[in-house]
């Protein structure tokens, strides 16, 4: 990078301007590992001003840029770009204002996930969003990525939780997007922003809904002899009108992995459903012994209810640790994040096991069965020749196996670099070119993040064409996404 | 003499604009557009009904083309909300667009198409014991298309939350012809930019809804609503803030008050009767400071009544931050007086909610300072305050969506980008959009 550049940056952050290589690698990638580039520079504002004045150089000059949080993501969003600079929001990392008659609270977009439910706690509140990474996962990372967690299926996703933001725009300019209150005439602009991955500017503050704590939590365990037993219960619950805050499922390879991992005490079966119910008392005991009988109806053999906080831990210790445990029966793994309709999953995990197979690959599963999210989780060994390219091969065909059920490639973890050229597959081409309007907007130079989501980069002055109905359609496969 | 249509396409133009637009719905679909059409005085020429989203599509192509200003409508129930059309040639009802294309109640979502109205929907959903969370007004002939162009909601938001917490899923007619989907079927996804949140409140300047598809939940086992009236601001104020800060968890908190009645507080619980009854008992012991009254059996209908009184009046949406819902009453209180006018307003304890302000025979020009007034109270706190309904003669003197704020400019990049001729509903949005 040109030396006068650098120099306009480091008027801006001093010290904190990474560009020695050594250190620079820190920033290679995310949490998806595989993919790896070096920046040009990483720069470590401490201000949304210092932002600014960063973004506003980049703009001049056209550099692009990569804001990165924790960099715990899992599809490449944080990856730098060639040619570009990381923009780490670590050192805004404050909890500005905690507003508890009003249930509000406003983060810089360093802080940490889960130290916005500490800091509330007291109060009675949390802040309902909770990926597995939510101990060291930032909230800007969660912004931009629209990150879910175990309990969306009830509180919903980051989105349903951000009511504003300040924003920095790509050209430098400072908007503020959303309020404190909720429906802001206008646009809903926080809507289309969050998920965005990074690609319409960088968020400086994030106002975030608080939810009060329910009077209990019940965590339900029960043991089934296969992962269809245990769907069928999740059906059950389902039909019976219930909206459980979770409904996690997990097949016998992930359990001996979790096992072996944090020793959770979790019973060797075929399928195991974890059902967790909050509210009122007097609402989840009546349910929770409904579910208790759903699930034996099901087939269950063992069923355990943990009350307390502590037994709640342990049960979900296993599940938490589900993806990091695969080290344990496995060299290599793949994570893969697909969503189907959740009436689709016992033809989907047979199909997926029947592709594991074929492709001689073991495959787990870790899903989050009330909403359908599946985690299958490709094992491989990279020392064996040609195992590596068929484990890419089988993640990619799950993928295809979910957007033929209807559903998504992506549930929480975002498209980012790993699955843009999904998109394709997912969306016909008039779909992306409408949803790259949004980028043209915002970003008309390409600088925030350029080259993520989308499978290419729009001509921002051209327009989309008329509707052509996608192959899928038209071979009858799929119908209306 | 050379006549011109209210956009400026001249009229040989559209002349044959009409006769494309003949052939692509069927004459029998398009009609002349009568006085009862115009949309705050804008008076269009046409009425035309597309039978499909493809119909939607190339309509707009054709109206873009020809340089036609377009009016999306639906059940015509909100058509005078927004600011005065700058211009308007034709009205695309969707009202055709009017089936329930997919129940996947074992996924507990729904395909249903922009012209369907709410009601229809819900009885298609009920048949497996399912609804659509969502309790906006008049749900007999407001459509899908129309609730979501307006982000239209009520009560159950309190537990719910509004529409972009239930859409997962739409078909946008662009004004070029485009028909895009976004989203999908599924609850969880988070492919691509969330284009269904965008266009739900965007009252048709993006693009006209064709099809949306929205998560839903079961219709509940049991349901008890507890009514309290308050000695004053202080006690109502008290009470809602318990409730809010308790482990309650209400499908409905509400607050009535008027001029010439103290506040009452409505309060709904849904699921289990067991659960049902626990929380009527602790809500009624934090009530200690209120006097509990009989529920009426339409309380949940206060924001459709709100609509109806004297004129003339000003029906406005206001936005807040919940804690300060006790200083806004006593603003509204003072703000009225002041101006000698009558008010009557329902607000939900998340912090929106619906005033009206009756002029009781006086002139219609007291009411632009009097909404100043409140607006500035309220911006300057981070809410909101949107006229609905007024005399046109009130539109003329303010605009009815208050201060865009400094995202303006991106707002307005977006519309250049998605409709940049302005055909559709040219003027009526924030900041002139």
């Amino acid at each position: 990078m040109e030396a006068r550049i650098l120099d306009q940056f480091r008027a801006v952050v001093g010290r904190g301007l990474i560009t020695e290589p050594s250190q620079l690698h820190t920033y290679e990638c995310d949490g998806l590992t595989n993919l790896r580039v070096l920046p040009l520079a990483v720069l470590l504002p401490k201000s949304t001003a210092e932002v600014q004045a960063i973004v506003r150089i980049c703009s001049r000059e056209k550099i692009p840029f990569v804001a990165r949080g924790s960099g715990t993501g899992l599809s490449g969003g944080a990856l730098p770009i060639e040619g570009g600079i990381v923009i780490s929001l670590a050192r805004m990392n404050r909890i500005l204002e905690v507003d508890i008659p009003n249930a509000r609270v406003v983060v810089e977009p360093g802080a940490i996930n889960a130290e916005v439910t500490q800091r509330v706690a007291p109060y009675g509140f949390f802040y309902a969003p909770d990926p597995s990474s939510q101990s060291v996962c930032s909230i800007g990372g969660n912004v931009a990525e629209n990150s879910g967690g175990a309990h969306c299926l009830k509180y919903g996703f980051t989105t349903t939780h951000v009511l504003g933001l300040e924003v920095v725009l790509p050209d430098g300019s400072l908007v503020h997007l959303g309020s404190r209150a909720v429906d802001r005439p206008g646009y809903d602009l926080p809507g289309v922003f969050v998920g965005s991955e990074g690609t319409l500017g960088i968020a400086t503050k994030v106002v975030l809904r608080i939810v009060k704590k329910p009077e209990v939590i019940q965590t339900l365990l029960a043991a089934f002899n296969s992962t269809n037993e245990a769907g069928a219960a999740v059906s059950g619950i389902i039909a019976a009108g219930m909206l459980p805050a979770a409904i996690e499922m997990m097949d016998n390879l992930a359990i001996q992995a979790a096992e072996a991992s944090v020793h959770a005490g979790y019973p060797n079966c075929g399928g195991l459903l974890l059902v967790e119910l909050d509210g009122p008392a007097a609402e989840v005991e009546h349910l929770m012994e409904q579910v208790g009988e759903i699930c034996t109806q099901c087939g269950a053999w063992e069923i355990r209810v943990a009350q307390s906080e502590a037994e709640r831990a342990v049960v979900w210790k296993g599940r938490k640790a589900a993806f990091a445990a695969m080290g344990r029966i496995s060299p290599n793994y793949l994570v893969q994040d697909g969503v189907i309709p959740r009436t689709a999953l016992p033809k989907v995990l047979s199909e997926i096991e029947r592709m594991g197979a074929a492709a001689g690959l073991r495959v787990a599963n870790v899903f989050h069965a009330g909403d359908g999210n599946l985690h299958p989780l490709v094992l491989y060994d990279v020392r064996v020749p040609g195992q590596e390219d068929r484990a890419y091969e089988l993640s990619v065909n799950i993928l295809r196996l979910c957007i033929e059920c209807g559903g998504s490639i992506t549930g929480e973890h975002g498209v980012g670099e790993e699955k843009k050229m999904m998109m394709s597959e997912m969306f016909s081409e008039p779909d992306l070119e409408t949803m790259q309007l949004v980028r043209c907007a915002f970003d008309p130079q390409h600088l925030s993040n350029p080259g993520k989501v989308f499978p290419r980069t729009p001509l921002c002055a051209e327009r989309a064409g008329p509707y052509q109905p996608h192959p899928l359609e038209t071979a009858g496969v799929a119908q209306f996404f | 003499m050379e006549t011109r249509s209210s956009s400026g396409a001249s009229v040989a133009g559209s002349e044959a604009a009409w006769s494309d637009l003949r052939a692509i719905v069927g004459a029998e679909h398009m009609r002349a557009a009568t006085p009862n059409d115009a949309v705050d005085g804008v008076q269009p020429q046409m009425v035309v009904e597309p039978g499909s989203p493809d119909e939607v599509a190339r309509v707009l192509k054709t109206a873009s083309a020809a340089g036609l200003q377009v009016l999306p409508r639906g059940g015509a129930t909100k058509m005078e909300w927004g600011n005065p059309p700058r211009g308007g040639d034709l009205i695309l009802s969707t009202l055709r667009l009017n089936r329930v294309v997919e129940h996947a109640w074992g996924d507990m979502t729904a395909t249903v198409e922009a012209g369907c109205t709410l009601r229809r929907l819900q009885q298609t959903l009920a048949e497996h014991g399912q609804r659509l969370a969502l309790d906006p007004l008049w749900p007999d002939k407001a459509t899908i298309g129309g609730i979501l162009a307006t982000n239209d909601s009520g009560p159950l938001r309190i537990r719910f939350g509004s529409l972009r917490d239930l859409i997962i899923g739409m078909t946008l007619a662009l004004a070029d012809g485009t028909l895009a989907k976004s989203g999908g079927k599924v609850v969880k996804n988070v492919a691509g930019y969330d284009l269904p949140k965008l266009a739900t409140g965007s009252l048709g300047t993006l693009g006209i809804i064709t099809q949306a598809i929205f998560r839903l939940h079961p219709i509940p086992r049991e349901s008890r609503t507890l009514s309290f009236s308050a000695s004053d601001n202080t006690a109502m104020n008290a009470l809602v803030l318990a409730i809010s800060d308790s482990a309650l968890v209400p499908t409905g908190l509400q607050v009535c008050a008027a001029d010439t009645s103290l506040p009452e507080i409505d309060l709904r619980f849904e699921g289990t009767g067991a659960g049902c009854d626990a929380q009527v008992s602790q809500a009624v012991r934090l009530a200690a400071g209120c006097r509990q009254i009989e529920a009426q059996p339409d309380v949940w209908n206060a924001p459709v009544v709100l609509w109806d009184g004297h004129e003339p009046s000003v029906v406005c949406k206001f936005t807040l931050l919940p804690a300060s819902v006790k200083t806004f009453f006593a603003k509204v209180r003072g703000v009225a007086e002041q101006a000698h006018l009558r008010w009557r307003l329902v607000a939900q304890a998340v912090g929106v909610g619906c005033l009206r302000l009756e002029g009781d025979g006086a002139a219609p020009d007291v009411f632009p300072s009097a909404i100043m007034e409140l607006r500035q109270d309220l911006e300057s706190h981070g809410g909101s305050l949107v006229v609905l309904r007024c005399p046109l003669v009130v539109k003329s003197k303010l605009d009815v969506w208050g201060s865009p704020g400094d995202a303006l400019p991106v707002m307005k990049s977006v519309k250049a980008q998605f409709d940049p001729a302005g055909v559709l509903n040219p003027g009526r949005f924030i900041g002139g959009i």
